[in-house]
């Protein structure tokens, strides 16, 4: 379990995190959730240590992180890069000796991980003779190339296909469910919805909401409910305490202060028709977004 | 690709192995990285082994220069004794001044020499059109010389020996420092500068970057020094071996040192900029350090003041104070003062390229100003 308790760093006059904490738990996916310039890669870096904090501190299971901590990392920046005229096994068993890894095990390794990988091509191939895709794959190797203990991933998903992201997604489920703390930002909020356990948001440096994303409905919207009848339901407009936040002749999406609120609404509708549908209705992700960083 | 099959290695039973490399360890991975990198690019080889085999060509030819440019030419003679002595002189006797001015006609002979009461150095020369110059010099009468410092230096040699040097030391440091530079450039233009930071240190890349360059230009140069020498050996050219030893002695180790600077401050304006197509705008003022003394040590290498400024200075002392030894103006600590004031200035543009590298290299976007470069990290 990696923590972040009050973390803070300007660039100059510019502050650009204040006072953030939050906690990647072990075995969680944690989508680290923000616009551009809020602040997420700043973030990263400061918990790879490639960055220093002006404030607060890292704790790893309680205890203040070490460089061997970090280094038990694995990291992938948000602009992909190796060196793109360098054989790819020779890469992965130099960033691997960084950790400590003799040329060997890093060597044997690297072959192993690019076949579960899939790569297609020669591991002597250089990068830059292998497609985006494969590079990706190589990318992806390089942050676990030295059996990292945690994963901190910056917008692994950008650019990819929708096989790629299949591929990254399996890589990245295996790996929490190992029972390994991951951290990934992500502009994409339907895969971020789809894949992870927890999530973190953050607005303008600061912490805006954490929690699973159910936690985060509940604790930022009410509750919604959608309800279709065969009548008209323009009436559930006029009802005290119900806001209707879609509505379409016989279909009405309405938000209620709680469950027996939104029974009465049912039991209405049915005396006064057959209903066909009536379920909660979950907010999408990208929604609650908006609504917590434009609050 | 299965979803359930879990990845090698990242099972929780699996032994953790991961350390960090220690500082040594991890410059030693990047000094092992760049020198391979470019070990094994052709176009490295290529232009090193062409450089070589060019100097070393060049000074075993220069010995043979001379013979190559000399000719014998035949000269009638009625006593061959007068001539015998004379280079180039292949004497053809006849028997009288008559036979010897009909060779002279029929352009067998460029020149006879014969008797003559007549001439105050008792033989006349009979050519065609002109006497060939080293007849007449050999047999006229020449006043006595006198040399009062027979190893007195050339000036034209110094000039010459302040050329060579500076042409390997510039071409030294701008192409490694173009080298290191583009190396650093890479790696943060495709950001694997930030993957390296995660598990060392900014000081350490630099640092490793510095050292694999200084012992690749130091290759190459010892390796030229190796062809010049045997080049000299084979052209009998002793001017390398004798009287160069000196200045070429102290030439090695002010190298040395000054190469280091460079290479490091090369880092350091790399580390300043995103993209390779900026490099020249904070590696322009570097090459004009590097440019501007040259300029000054070939064009007043006869200004004894002016020689003996360049020379303390670090950016032209490497090639000033050889020429001040070959030329013998310099005290004997004077090459030891120059060399301290070099390791001095080295040690603080280290000081000063690793701050400017640890706050740049992961800026990215338009150039980084010296202020920030500078400023607080």
């Amino acid at each position: 379990m990696i923590t972040l308790e009050n973390i803070a760093r300007s660039f100059g006059d510019k502050q650009v995190l204040h006072d953030l904490s939050f906690t990647i738990g072990d075995g969680r996916m944690t989508g680290f959730v923000g616009a551009n310039g809020s602040g997420k890669t700043t973030t990263m870096r400061i918990l790879l240590g490639v960055l220093a904090a002006d404030a607060g501190r890292i704790t790893v299971d309680g205890q203040p992180i070490t460089a061997t901590d970090r280094s038990a990392i694995g990291y992938m920046p948000e602009e992909r890069g190796l060196y793109p005229k360098m054989p790819i096994i020779d890469q992965l068993v130099y960033l691997a000796r960084f950790h400590g890894l003799s040329r060997h095990s890093a060597k044997r390794r690297g072959l192993e991980l690019l076949d579960r990988l899939d790569l297609s091509g020669k591991p002597t191939d250089t990068l830059e003779s292998v497609s985006l895709g494969n590079q990706q794959k190589v990318q992806i190797a390089a942050a676990l190339i030295h059996r990292p203990r945690a994963l901190v991933l910056d917008e692994p998903f950008s650019g990819l296909d929708p096989i790629a992201v299949e591929r990254t997604l399996d890589v990245l489920t295996d790996f929490a469910d190992t029972g390994a703390p991951v951290l990934f930002s992500s502009h994409q909020l339907d895969l971020v919805e789809r894949l992870v356990d927890d999530l973190v948001i953050i607005n303008q440096g600061r912490l805006v909401a954490t929690g699973t994303a159910d936690e985060l409905r509940r604790q930022r919207s009410r509750p919604e409910w959608i309800l279709e009848a065969d009548a008209d339901l323009a009436w559930v407009r006029d009802l005290p305490d119900i806001d209707v936040a879609e509505f379409d002749g016989t279909w009405v999406r309405f938000s209620a202060p709680d469950g027996d609120a939104a029974e009465a609404v049912l039991r209405q509708a049915m005396a006064l028709s057959s209903v066909r549908a009536f379920a909660p209705h979950s907010v999408p992700l990208n929604r609650l977004f908006q609504e917590v960083t434009q609050a | 690709m299965s979803a359930h099959q879990p990845i090698p290695g990242t099972h929780l039973s699996t032994p953790v192995t991961t350390t960090r490399a220690s500082f040594t360890t991890a410059i030693g991975l990047v000094i092992e990285r760049e020198i391979m990198v470019r070990l094994t690019s052709k176009a490295f080889v290529f232009s090193t082994l062409l450089g070589v085999i060019l100097f070393g060509a060049l000074v075993a030819v220069s010995g043979s220069l001379p013979s190559l440019f000399a000719s014998t030419d035949k000269v009638a003679v009625t006593s061959a004794g007068s001539v015998a002595s004379i280079d180039g002189i292949e004497p053809v006797v006849v028997g009288s001044t008559e036979e010897a001015e009909e060779l002279v006609r029929s352009e067998e002979v460029v020149a006879a020499v014969v008797d003559s009461a007549d001439s105050p150095t008792g033989t006349t020369i009979i050519a065609l059109r002109a006497a060939p110059e080293s007849l007449s010099g050999a047999l006229s009468l020449a006043p006595t010389v006198d040399i009062l410092d027979p190893n007195a230096p050339d000036p034209a040699l110094t000039r010459f020996i302040g050329l060579g040097l500076g042409l390997i030391f510039l071409s030294s440091a701008m192409t490694f420092g173009m080298t290191i530079a583009s190396s650093v450039v890479e790696e943060k233009q495709s950001r694997i500068v930030e993957i390296l930071l995660a598990s060392t240190s900014a000081r350490a890349i630099m640092f490793g970057k510095v050292i694999a360059c200084s012992v690749l230009a130091f290759a190459q140069v010892a390796l030229t020094a190796v062809a010049v020498l045997v080049g000299a050996a084979i052209s009998g050219n002793d001017l390398v071996l004798g009287r160069l030893a000196d200045p070429i002695a102290w030439f090695i180790p002010l190298f040395v040192v000054g190469f280091v600077m460079i290479a490091a401050l090369y880092a350091a304006a790399a580390s300043m900029v995103s993209r390779s197509e900026d490099l020249g705008s904070t590696s322009t003022p570097i090459m004009m350090l590097i440019l501007l003394p040259y300029m000054g040590v070939v064009l007043f290498s006869d200004n004894e003041s002016i020689m003996a400024v360049l020379s303390y200075i670090p950016f032209s002392a490497a090639v000033a104070v050889p020429m001040r030894v070959f030329m013998g103006t310099t005290a004997w600590w004077e090459p030891l003062v120059s060399l301290a004031i070099l390791v001095v200035t080295t040690l603080l543009a280290l000081l000063l390229a690793t701050r400017i590298f640890e706050q740049s290299i992961l800026k990215s976007g338009p150039k980084v100003s010296w202020k920030q470069a500078l400023g607080r990290s």
